[in-house]
């Protein structure tokens, strides 16, 4: 795509890119590159001097437990927000999209939970389930059932995840009622003339069409737990109780800025840069074949 | 509707209404908290209203918890001047380079769109301490310029309005040329008028991005004058063995959050827009 009529200046166009490359460079290209160099460094304990020690790095990392924890954890954290949210905002997202009556409030009311930031829906359900205050754990407690989040490990984990995927639950919700809404209403009522009941249209045509909306959701989601949910882990458990909630970014601030292990944060660094960048070319992958439908 | 089946119809609403109140379940009893005495809430939890509202508000605006030493006031100020720094920032660099790249033909010009994408793919998480020490060494440490300009690039906001500046009808600019007006004429007379939804759209979801943030001002702030309202807030909580002022605590929070949920549920329209145009 290419503009048919275009300006010609020798000076402007440098200067209109100018301040977004400076940033750029300056705050991502800069400091990734950083990250790989460190990566295959070995920093003295005095850190004067630093040398060069190839893979090593990530030689111990794969070799160390915690970090094998880690991605296992992570792993599940991911896979149970991304499951959570997405059911509950499909079942939903299929409810609203049926009524006609009240359908924009009920749309506005369970499209704002977007604007609570991790943080803040971190402390909402760290509270509802503190052990020493919290209601939720306080009622649990009289059903005969002793929650503690700051002593046991499932625990800590069944609540990052619920934090985490609680406001995800309207950003699915949005997607879902959209991609339902597209499907041309015809199909649903060839069905329903076919004697297909409201749940068998739902499987056979409904969800086959919602699909490429699915998998959009499941890598968005995927990305939204690896990367955005440092606030809620280090708001609720500081990937305690014993490492059952020490996801992998949670993992790169604790060691480089708490345990000042530089080469071992740099070579994680470089490993989530990874993640991340196949993420997106599954992403934009998928997106291109969705535009060529 | 296809159909009329009064009992499913029932069975929707029940549903919504049910998913509704679970949803909001958590900010509800937030709220509750935030107007109780922190007496009431360590013992008796009572699920109404109580009557601290306004001191418990006026207390978190004015003074804070003891253990932070900036007032929520402060903070709600520090986050609101990095979100719309952060906000208007990202427009105005991603209008101009995607103003440049669609209307000007200049060596490097797909390199700089390359370097541009990159950025989509290193957010902060990956690359915390490498960005922290370049922060360090620019002297932006507790600082506005220092919460607002490392996350100012984006090649989100880049790509729509290169996207759109696409469909713009090149007899427009032609029109601009023939009348003798050159490249900041048409961009200011034709082409900002004309991005006005774009930019709306785009505002509501970077506000709630900048007000959002986390780690970042986690990192860079150590002096309390300087805390936006959510690391405040996980200050709060920060008490080791001793016990959290949490009527304060949940105040503190109400007011976190409204701001973001106001912007949403007042410009909703822009919002789903934004959100639908900006992924991709």
């Amino acid at each position: 795509m290419e503009k048919r009529v275009v300006f010609n200046n020798k000076v402007l166009p440098y200067l209109l890119v100018a301040p977004q490359i400076i940033i750029t460079l300056v705050f991502f290209i800069w400091p990734a590159s950083q990250a790989l160099y460190q990566s295959v460094l070995q920093e003295d304990p005095f850190g004067l001097s630093s040398t060069f020690v190839g893979l090593a790095n990530f030689f111990d990392i794969f070799t160390d437990d915690v970090y094998l924890r880690s991605i296992q954890v992570t792993t599940i954290f991911s896979f149970s927000v991304a499951a959570i949210a997405m059911s509950t905002a499909l079942l939903l997202a299929v409810m609203a999209d049926r009524v006609i009556r009240a359908a924009t409030t009920y749309k506005t009311l369970i499209i704002w939970p977007y604007a609570v930031a991790p943080v803040a829906a971190a402390v909402l359900w760290y509270f509802l389930f503190s052990p020493t205050v919290g209601i939720v754990a306080f009622y649990l407690k009289i059903l005969g059932y002793e929650w503690n989040h700051t002593l046991k490990g499932g625990q800590a984990l069944f609540l990052v995840i619920i934090a985490a995927a609680w406001r995800e639950i309207s950003y699915n919700f949005l997607f879902f009622l959209a991609g339902l809404q597209a499907i041309p209403r015809s199909f649903i009522e060839a069905a329903a003339i076919d004697g297909a009941s409201p749940g068998k249209r739902f499987w056979t045509v409904v969800f086959p069409l919602l699909s490429p909306t699915v998998f959009f959701l499941i890598v968005v989601n995927i990305v939204y737990a690896f990367f955005d949910t440092f606030g809620v882990i280090h708001a609720i458990t500081e990937g305690g109780p014993n490492e059952a909630t020490n996801i992998l970014v949670f993992k790169v601030y604790h060691d480089g800025f708490l345990s000042l292990e530089l080469g071992s944060s740099a070579a994680q660094s470089v490993i989530l840069m990874i993640i991340v960048i196949s993420l997106t070319v599954i992403q934009f992958r998928y997106i291109e074949r969705r535009v060529h439908y | 509707m296809v159909e009329n089946r009064p009992w499913l119809t029932f069975l929707t609403h029940a549903v919504l209404i049910v998913g509704m109140l679970i949803i909001a379940f958590p900010i509800y009893v937030t709220f509750v908290a935030s107007t109780l005495t922190l007496d009431e809430i360590t013992t008796s939890f009572p699920l109404l209203p109580g009557s601290h509202l306004v001191e418990n508000y006026v207390k978190a605006l004015t003074m804070g918890t003891t253990e932070v030493g900036a007032t929520v006031g402060t903070m709600m100020l520090n986050s609101l001047i990095m979100a719309l720094g952060i906000t208007f920032g990202k427009i105005a660099i991603s209008l101009i380079a995607a103003y440049a790249i669609v209307y000007f033909r200049f060596r490097f010009r797909l390199f700089f769109f390359w370097l541009i994408f990159i950025t989509l793919m290193l957010p902060v998480e990956v690359r915390i301490l490498p960005t922290y020490k370049v922060a360090a060494d620019l002297k932006l440490l507790d600082s506005y310029p220092g919460l607002i300009f490392p996350l100012i690039a984006s090649a989100t906001a880049t790509f729509l309005f290169r996207q759109f500046f696409m469909t713009v009808p090149d007899e427009l600019c032609e029109a601009v040329r023939i009348d003798g007006g050159g490249p900041i004429r048409f961009f200011f007379d034709i082409l900002l008028p004309m991005s006005r939804t774009s930019i709306a759209a785009l505002f509501v979801i970077l506000f709630i991005y900048g007000w959002n943030q986390y780690l970042w001002p986690l990192l860079i702030t150590t002096d309390e004058s300087y805390y936006t309202v959510l690391i405040g807030i996980k200050r709060m909580l920060d008490v080791g063995e001793g016990q959290a002022e949490w009527h304060i605590i949940m105040a503190s929070t109400m007011l976190a959050m409204i701001p973001p949920v106001l912007v949403v549920i007042f410009m909703q329209k822009q919002f789903v827009r934004g959100m639908t145009e900006t992924e991709k």
